[in-house]
Formats: C-alpha cells, structure tokens, sequence
C-alpha cells in the first residue's frame, strides 16, 4: 500500500485539532508533540512492515493512545479541557470518552472550531491565514514562507505570536452558538478566501505548491458548508468561486511550462467537473438577501465558464458585474479588471481611460499586471512603443521568473510589431 | 555471504515538518523493500523506543540515558547479508537516515565455528 501524497500533513491539522479539543486548547504545545511523536512511531513500524492498509486510522489511533497515556499520567500536574475535567476522574469511562473524541464527526468539527480560534480578531488576517496553514494544513514555517515568497524570520514571528493568543485563551471556539457563530464567521470566510488567493494569484514559482494552498482552501470550505450554521449562502458562494477559478489551474500553464492568460488558454483543459460543481454551487447561494463580493465574483468566474471560446464571453454581463462588484469592494484590482472587461466590451481607448480614471491607481503601481494591462491595450491600438514600454515595467516588477517570462514575451511581441508591423495581423 | 548487524543511531530533527515526515518515511519503505528484494535483509531487526536505562558498575547503577545526545542513540537495528563489510558498507550508503544527519554502524557478526 501507498501513502497518498501530503498524507501526514493532513493528518497533522485533524490531530492537533483533536488534541487541543482534549487536552485544552492552551496546552497546543503539548498537542503537537503528540503528533511529531505519532509521526515518528509510523516512521519507524512502517519502515519495516510497510504502509498499513488504512494510514490515516493508524496515526489517529497511535495519537489516541498516546493522549490516554498523558491524560493518565498528567492528570494531577496539568489541567485539561475543563469538559473533560469530571471524566478523568473515572478510569472506566476515559477511555471509550476519547474513543468517542476520536470519531469522525467529532474531528470534523475539531476542525471547524480550530479554524475559528484561528480566526481571532486580534490577530491580523496574514497571521490568521498563516496560523490556520500552519495548525490545520501541517505547512511547517519555512513551507509557509516559501508559498508566501516571505521571509522565514517574518513567518515565524506571525506564527508564534498566533500561537501565543490561541493558547492564551482560556477554551477553543464554540461553535454551537449560533450568535458567536455568525459573528466570526465573515472572518473565516475572508481567511479561506485569502488562503485560495495566495495559492491562485500568488507569487510563489511553484505551481504545485500554490494548487496545494488552493485545494487546502477547498477542503476547508468544504468542512464549513458542511456544518449546520455554516453553509450560509456566501459560504456557498465562496466555494463556488473557488471551484470556478481552480477549474482552470490545469490551464494557466502550457505545455512549455508558460503562463497562460485567459484569454489564450485552451479551454478544454478546463476541469469540467469542478466547473459544474462551481455552477451548482452558486445556484445553492442564490438565496436570501446578501449579496457578497463572493457571489459577484462567483459570477463573473461563471461566466468566463460558460464561454466556449474566448469570443464568445458575454463581456456585457461581465461589466455589469463588475459595476456592481465596485460598490461592495471598491478596490483598485476590481477597478482594474473592471477596466479589462470595458475594454473586450467597448476596444481599448475606452479601456484606458476607464484605467486612468481609477482612484488610487498608484498603489497598484508596483502589480505587475497594472502595466501590463497598459500594454495590452496599446498594443491593440497599434502603438507598439508605449505597449512594450508597459510591459518593460511590467517585467520589472515581476514576482517570479515564470511572470517575468510570460511578460516578457509580450514586450517580444511589441518590439517585432514595432519592427514589422505587418506581423501585427 | 556474511551477516552484518546495522546500527542506526540519530534521524529525524526535532519540529520536522508532516511532509518531511512522510518523505523519509517513505524513503525507509522504498529502500529496505529494495534490501529485501535482492535477498539482503536476513532479520529486519526492531525500532527501539528513545528512552530507557542503563545498569552499570559493580553497584549496578542505573542511570538515566542510553546517551545524552539524542543523535548516539540507537533507534533500532538490522541484521544483513552481503559479501564482505565493503559490500555491506556499499548497500548501507542507500539508508536515507544519511538526508537527516543520522548515521549506520556497519559491524560484522562474529562467525562461530564451534
């Protein structure tokens, strides 16, 4: 038998979450080292005997039993999830208790309540998202940084200091009141969002990793809608947008390894299962009265779904969407793409001014695809030289070598248009 | 064909990463299926636990131990077949507890002609 890849690291997040359930959310130190002490039990039998047939039962028992051997041992040194207090008093009913804790059910929402402890207001949303990578995905701090193209010492710093007000507080988020629920759940909802980001728009070069941090922010959703409280319809809307943008991971790199735009991608590599289950997705959020930047952002991935081919997408109900995206977010990359989608409308003069017209434009300065967007549009206008300008600057402020590439042979394309207009057809 | 005894001493770093973890992990499977394979492994030996003690002197004291430094202790051993000791120190070169600053004593066992 094989292990299936990132078996552990998923493992760690269910482990810990259980753990902290049990021993108490300030003892997470003593948490993790239940689970490195898992890790190294199943190194050393399997080395030898091989991969047990089912992996993941066998490291969730090795660390059940190694919590009843701490719960036994430590009863009187430590305190434990308060919960759990009058239980340890009586042998015979510890053991089938943390049997039951060890359950599926219950580890899915171990989950869920770590994922809101993460999401603590004092905490700021990178360190929420790093802390929730961290606790839940198993990404250990360097894997972190390197995701992030941040700084290892910068990470570590974030983490620690997250890891010092979840053990601070005195339990782990409740998840069954629904007040506190809803009042937490926004955030949740934005960290998820940002952790597919990252893994989606990201700067980090390796594409394997950047599909990982969008799929850890899949699995995690989908533990959200799950739960009663939690499959709200922006939760609904947020998968679908998810599943919507993942459907294209498979096409954003070409056979040479190349960026690809959306506009050149080969559609047909576009996952069509998760295109259908985003479709359905956003039928499911089309209730109640909220109307979140999910479900517009939703919309519009779908759209570009719907669309066969690049010339057939319905730029119209893009731009629509966009201006009513601009009214709940009001941000400069909206406000950009927004541009983009007025420019396939209406050609690239009035893409350009809608451009220049963007409040705050110079913060979008040093975003690659600013100038880049620049030079598209010129160069659609035949003005080769300010084109491949743009896109100079743009290669400037790339983030990683596969943009500089991809950007660089659009400044390519400028200067051979330039040279010899005639290619330009 | 001899037997030759190794000894593992030191692994896995303290805060391991799971996919470190799961990597070596799945290093040790590939390697001693690949020993195994070619008729080499004549008892896979056991994992030994990282804690214990040691009886010592006259007075048999226990201390507390095996060794101080967690990289001298032994955490398990294997009995192999191979050659001669440049054959079994050849095939010992595959263990991937060299990617973790841990390392193998090759030692032969003593024939015993009696």
């Amino acid at each position: 038998m094989e292990t299936t890849d990132h078996l552990f690291r998923r493992e760690a997040g269910r482990m810990v979450a259980t753990l902290t359930r049990i021993f108490g959310v300030y003892n997470l130190a003593l948490a993790e080292d239940v689970v490195q002490d898992a890790f190294c039990r199943a190194l050393e039998v399997w080395k030898f005997r091989g991969v047990p047939e089912n992996p993941s039962a066998w490291l969730m028992a090795t660390a059940k039993n190694r919590a009843l051997d701490i719960l036994r041992r430590d009863r009187t040194a430590r305190t434990f999830a308060p919960e759990l207090a009058r239980l340890l008093e009586n042998e015979s009913k510890l053991a089938p208790v943390v049997d039951e804790l060890f359950s599926t059910q219950w580890i899915k929402d171990d989950q869920l309540r770590m994922m809101f402890s993460c999401c603590h207001p004092k905490l700021s949303e990178e360190a929420q998202v790093a802390l929730v990578l961290h606790i839940l995905c198993g990404f250990s701090v360097s894997e972190i940084a390197n995701a992030f193209l941040n700084g290892q010492a910068a990470i570590e710093k974030r983490i620690s200091r997250g890891k010092k007000v979840l053990a601070g507080s005195r339990r782990l988020f409740d998840i069954s009141g629904t007040e506190d629920f809803s009042g937490r759940l926004p955030a949740v909802q934005r960290a998820l969002y940002l952790l597919f980001n990252e893994g989606y728009h990201g700067a980090s070069a390796e594409f394997v990793v950047r599909a990982e941090l969008c799929r850890e922010a899949m699995r995690l959703t989908a533990l959200l809608l799950a739960h009663p409280l939690g499959g709200t319809p922006a939760t609904y809307a947020l998968a679908a947008l998810m599943c919507l943008h993942a459907s294209r991971l498979p096409a954003r790199v070409d056979a040479m390894g190349n960026l690809s735009s959306l506009f050149d991608q080969d559609r047909s590599r576009w996952d069509p299962e998760l295109v259908s289950e985003g479709q359905r997705f956003l039928e499911l959020s089309a209730t109640g009265q909220e109307l979140t930047a999910y479900h517009l952002e939703a919309a519009i991935a779908s759209v570009h779904a719907s669309a066969v081919r690049t010339e057939d997408t319905d730029w119209q109900a893009i731009v629509s969407l966009y201006d009513t995206l601009i009214t709940i977010n009001p941000s400069a990359v909206v406000a950009l793409n927004r541009a983009i989608a007025i420019a396939q409308r209406d050609g690239p003069e009035r893409g350009l001014e809608e451009i220049r017209a963007i409040a705050g434009s110079d913060r979008l300065a040093a975003y690659p695809f600013y100038s880049a967007a620049l030079g598209e549009l010129e160069l659609r206008r035949a003005r080769w030289e300010v084109a491949r300008e743009h896109f100079r600057t743009a290669v400037a402020l790339a983030r990683n070598p596969m943009e500089r590439r991809f950007l660089q042979q659009r400044a390519d394309v400028c200067e051979r248009c330039r040279i010899l207009p005639n290619l330009a057809s | 064909m001899s037997e030759f005894t190794y000894l593992f001493r030191g692994g896995m770093p303290p805060g391991s990463s799971p996919e470190q973890w799961q990597q070596q992990m799945q290093k040790w499977v590939v390697w001693i299926k690949e020993l195994g394979g070619r008729g080499h492994v004549k008892d896979q030996g056991h994992p030994l636990e990282r804690t214990g003690k040691v009886v010592t002197g006259k007075e048999k004291t226990v201390l507390d131990g095996p060794y101080a430094e967690a990289k001298d202790i032994v955490g398990g051993y294997m009995l192999i077949e191979a050659k001669d000791l440049a054959h079994a120190l050849e095939l010992s070169k595959g263990c991937p507890i060299f990617d973790v600053g841990g390392s193998v004593e090759v030692r032969p066992v003593m024939k015993l002609d009696l």
